[in-house]
């Protein structure tokens, strides 16, 4: 009677095992001379974030073709869940990691493996086999924020965030600066969900956004649920870093959107070539790294043209959105005129701009 | 008014207690027949990848391809019941290890992410999803607008699937069936009665409204297929159960407190109130424990209704 149970559940559990691996795992290519593996905070065809990075996986496999294995492990969560993948990932021959998430990679971390080259996006920690890389979305998150105050008749906009870091805090100063700069005075309400993907609690926000008077949303999260309500509800809406236009075909504004493919393949190839070095790679509007999605029909013709005169201005570097003068929500003076915020600050910012309703600390 | 924090609370709680209702109904009913199934989280995610499958493969008309959907689901949910039936009912195997080991199979990151991504589902919105309905044109009415005349078809079914199954249990012959071999099989055995035969049609049965319960994720909640898209109702719904001390109209209260709960911080911070999101996230599993612990020793077991013979397999001959 209980080995019966017991024996059950062992073929259970091995059969879940089965279907994990056989999930989890995506394969290319034989015969590879480099393994290159990803890891990613969200399901690899999340609509989003993930997906974003998929795309420049997929980029560089068909660059290189059988020169290259590519890998990648979903749905990953920081803490021994990770340091497990990086282990497994490893033992199977991966040369080089991209971990896609805040704080998958540390110098401990790569101290372990020194034989294996390790990239992280969006973090700070550097070392002789830990390469940083992410790119100045502000500026392109900036120009979607001006699609939004200029779609927004009541000047309340609601942003969806997930957690309360230095990061998602200056790209919702830079979308509350965007909106303003079409939308004298708008307001921009926040509202955290304390996760980078989880579709449910991204539609309460928007929902609870709504009900509070926002009459346009946007969102710093990954996945496109928020639009999803926005389209069912007729309200416009600002996704992030995936052209989610298919969505919500209707209430799509646009995007401030990554291409990470140019910069993985130049690793992946200086990998192979031996010419790998630890930096800190930021890209820009400039270098084409980041993007504004193409716009939706809610985008007038007029907002068009101040956009695309303020993205020249980026590019021509007459133009920085986190140039003085600029006040904290309490009204402070934080940035003095002539005084211009560094990518150093940007990536220790933990104050709201003026403008902004909710709580730097999620 | 009808902007107002509390009814604005209590409209999302109705919606988001939608699949937790569902959901426990099923557990409720499987319970009652004496069979615990911690598989429901499982359940819940094959029949939401299930019926958002056949939503984008099935053509013609929205309204009949979200029904047909909603049938989809159910049957995927009772499929996957299926297996904890025979384990547990047909080889005696433990409850608490099969009902887990199904979570771990069918959920997360198992059997619904592989047929998630076999069938290629992920990435697109739903063809047809369900929209909130204006009932007798009151979804305006005060207070009571948002609450119970603007939601989605699937809320208004959930309410007879209460109804029918109070009446069930409490008025019809099988109903009284389902209640003696949940109390005790022994005895409902000696008068007859099939007890493998009834614990394997409500177990299926429960799988049936589980995997309804995740449709309400991919065809209404959050029209779309990404891998754990029903986020741990599934545990939720276990723990409603006891909470409802095993009785359907309290299972509908429950549902919506749960789900109320869940939408405060959202609805709060919207409203300029800060709260400590460790709090808000923590406080409906804090709660889910103190209720497991407060119901589980023997004697609140009895007082608080719990079957019988809930988790124990039957042996004829044997005690």
């Amino acid at each position: 009677m209980k080995k019966r149970t017991s024996v059950l559940g062992a073929v259970l559990v091995a059969v879940t095992v089965t279907a994990l691996v056989a999930a989890t795992a995506g394969t290319a290519a034989k015969q590879a001379t480099i393994k290159a593996a990803w890891i990613y905070v969200a399901p690899h065809n999340d609509g989003g974030w993930s997906q974003a990075h998929d795309n420049g996986r997929l980029y560089v496999q068909k660059a290189l073709g059988s020169q290259v294995k590519t890998t990648f492990k979903e749905n990953i969560a920081n803490g021994p869940q990770l340091e497990q993948t990086v282990a497994s990932l490893v033992r199977d021959g991966n040369k080089i990691i991209f971990g896609t998430s805040f704080g998958f990679f540390s110098k401990k971390l790569a101290a372990k493996y020194p034989n294996v080259l390790f990239e992280q996006a969006t973090g700070t920690d550097q070392a002789k086999n830990l390469s940083e890389y992410f790119g100045a979305a502000e500026d392109t998150i900036y120009l979607s924020g001006m699609a939004a105050g200029a779609a927004s008749k009541t000047g309340v906009i609601g942003y969806v965030v997930p957690f309360a870091i230095p990061e998602v805090i200056r790209h919702a100063n830079a979308f509350a600066l965007g909106a303003q700069a079409t939308h004298p005075g708008a307001k921009i309400k926040l509202i955290w969900t304390n996760a980078w993907f989880d579709p449910t609690k991204e539609k309460k926000a928007a929902e609870s956004l709504k009900s509070a008077g926002a009459d346009v949303l946007g969102q710093n999260v990954d996945s496109p649920a928020a639009g999803q309500y926005a389209e069912s509800v007729g309200v416009p809406w600002v996704g992030y870093d995936n052209n989610a236009s298919k969505f919500a075909p209707k209430s799509w504004l646009t995007a401030a959107v990554y291409n990470w493919g140019p910069y993985y393949l130049s690793r992946v190839k200086a990998a192979m070539a031996g010419t790998w070095k630890s930096g800190f790679y930021y890209g820009s509007i400039k270098d084409g790294f980041t993007s504004l999605a193409p716009y939706g029909p809610g985008v007038t013709a007029s907002t068009k043209a101040l956009i695309a005169k303020k993205k020249a201005a980026l590019v021509a570097g007459s133009f920085y959105e986190f140039a003085g003068p600029l006040w904290d929500q309490s009204g402070k003076l934080r940035v003095a005129k002539g005084k211009k915020l560094s990518v150093t600050d940007l990536y220790a910012m933990n104050w709201l701009v003026k403008g902004v309703i909710g709580s730097p600390k999620g | 008014m009808n902007n107002s924090i509390l009814v604005v609370v209590l409209a999302s709680g109705v919606a988001y207690g939608t699949p937790l209702l569902f959901a426990a109904l099923g557990e409720l009913l499987a319970e009652r027949s004496g069979v615990l199934n911690l598989g429901v989280e499982g359940m819940m995610l094959v029949g939401a990848v299930m019926g958002f499958w056949a939503v984008q493969r099935i053509g013609g008309p929205g309204g009949i391809a979200l029904v047909l959907a909603v049938g989809v689901a159910a049957l995927a949910g009772a499929a996957i019941a299926l297996i904890h039936a025979f384990l547990v009912i047909t080889l005696r195997a433990s409850q608490i290890v099969s009902g887990l080991a199904l979570t771990i199979f069918a959920g997360g990151a198992g059997l619904s992410s592989y047929l998630g991504n076999d069938l290629n589902l992920a990435d697109a919105p739903a063809r047809h999803a369900f929209q909130p309905v204006d009932v007798f044109g009151l979804q305006d009415a005060p207070v009571l607008g948002p609450i119970v005349f603007h939601q989605t078809a699937l809320v208004y079914v959930s309410w007879v699937c209460v109804v029918a199954v109070a009446l069930y249990l409490r008025q019809t012959r099988p109903g009284l069936n389902v209640r003696a071999v949940g109390e005790s099989p022994q005895a409902a055995d000696a008068v007859g009665i099939n007890v493998a035969r009834y614990r394997y049609a409500h177990t299926l049965a429960g799988g049936a409204f589980a995997g309804v319960g995740g449709a309400c994720f991919s065809l209404a909640l959050t029209p779309q297929w990404v891998d754990g898209l029903t986020g741990g109702a599934g545990w939720i719904a276990i723990a409603l159960v006891i909470f409802a001390f095993w009785r359907p109209d309290l299972c509908l209260v429950g549902a919506y407190f749960f789900g109320a709960f869940q939408a405060l911080p959202f609805a709060l911070q919207a409203r300029g109130v800060t709260v400590a999101p460790e709090l808000f996230q923590a406080l409906p599993y804090v709660m889910t424990v103190v209720v497991l612990v407060l119901v589980s020793s023997g004697i609140a077991k009895r007082r608080l209704g719990a079957p019988g013979a809930l988790g124990l397999p039957y042996v004829r001959e044997e005690r």
